[in-house]
């Protein structure tokens, strides 16, 4: 339910970085530690979108794998079997926060980022 | 058409955290430590806040403001307690927003008796998800999760209780009426948040209420 609030976010740091030039894309790297539905993101992109310099971009999401590792044993793990895939049935799997090996809370290592990676623009 | 690429490479909440840290340095400033705090609508923040005040934190003062989507029904119940408060409305300007952001926050700032506080708590709009994204300028994240939302709570929204310092764990005195695990619920935390300290609260009761007034006063004091 928050991808209304991410997309907005992503449309204002794209037309930030546009220069007033037409955006015809938009790069994301998302990771899975974000918890937003990319299916849900595109929906409000096109919505947010609508009047903005972003108008006719389309959004390109690349997922990124969450890494965890154990503070107590080292071991790293990927805690979430890819809940980013579209259309995902049946639900993606709760992710295991808890250390495969020992059972302790893992840090994160990677997946957390919602990161505009790059943008296109139209024009030299 | 000719295309070009521009390489951004920046977080897209990068404009919020540039706003939040503003917000920050201004508390900073004026000596005050602002914590946020978090929970799903119903999960008792108010109440909480209600007893804590009532049980006294000592020599802190605090200030409160109030996120809601509409009306001022937190903000009464808290004036009610002599405490200074603000509410923020997110209805009219912000587009009924389901969270607080940090320039919302920033938009009260004028309003906020800042030299007349040490703690400003910021209770934040009813929301396990969105509220988790956007830092306004706290110093610590509270979260409140009530037993009857279920012990799977903290493996559904790991965002959240990922984010927070202190988790309350309220509403123990409807254990008897309910098929919750409090142990598992505890056991859940732990896994998401293991560096999170946590205190099983009952507003109703009173149970773990000091603690939380302790908490507070301590964090207020550090």
């Amino acid at each position: 339910m928050h991808e209304l609030a991410l997309s907005r976010a992503i449309v204002d740091a794209a037309e930030r970085h546009a220069g007033g030039a037409r955006v015809s894309a938009v790069h994301v790297r998302l990771g899975s530690l974000r918890q937003a539905v990319p299916e849900s993101l595109r929906f409000y992109f096109g919505v947010v979108a609508r009047e903005t310099a972003c108008a006719d971009a389309r959004l390109e999401l690349e997922p990124v794998a969450a890494l965890l590792r154990c503070p107590r044993c080292g071991r790293e793990w990927d805690p979430a079997p890819p809940p980013l895939a579209e259309h995902a049935t049946p639900a993606p799997p709760i992710p295991s926060f808890g250390c495969p090996a020992c059972g302790a809370g893992g840090e994160a290592l990677d997946g957390e980022q919602l990161e505009v990676d790059w943008i296109e623009v139209e024009g030299a | 058409m000719h295309r070009t690429r521009i390489r951004v490479a920046e977080d897209a909440l990068d404009a919020n955290e540039t706003i939040a840290r503003a917000n920050r340095e201004d508390f900073e400033r004026a000596g005050v430590a602002v914590v946020n705090m978090m929970s799903a609508p119903g999960a008792g923040k108010t109440a909480l806040l209600e007893r804590a005040i009532e049980a006294g934190l000592g020599e802190t003062r605090l200030g409160v403001l109030e996120g809601d989507v509409q009306g001022s029904l937190d903000a009464d119940r808290i004036a009610h307690l002599h405490v200074p408060v603000v509410q923020l409305n997110t209805d009219p300007g912000f587009g009924g927003e389901c969270h607080l952001d940090a320039n919302m926050v920033r938009s009260a700032i004028p309003e906020l008796p800042l030299a007349e506080i040490d703690l400003l708590l910021i209770e934040n709009v009813g929301n396990l998800v969105c509220p988790a994204e956007f830092r306004v300028g706290e110093d610590a994240r509270i979260m409140v999760c009530s037993v009857a939302e279920g012990e799977d709570k903290p493996l559904k929204y790991p965002l959240m209780f990922r984010s927070c310092e202190l988790i309350c764990v309220n509403k123990v005195d409807l254990l008897p009426h309910l098929d919750v695990d409090l142990e598992r619920l505890l056991a859940n935390i732990e896994t998401v948040n293991p560096d999170a300290t946590v205190i099983v609260t009952s507003a109703r009761s009173g149970e773990g209420v000091e603690a939380w007034a302790r908490w507070l006063a301590s964090f207020a004091a550090e």
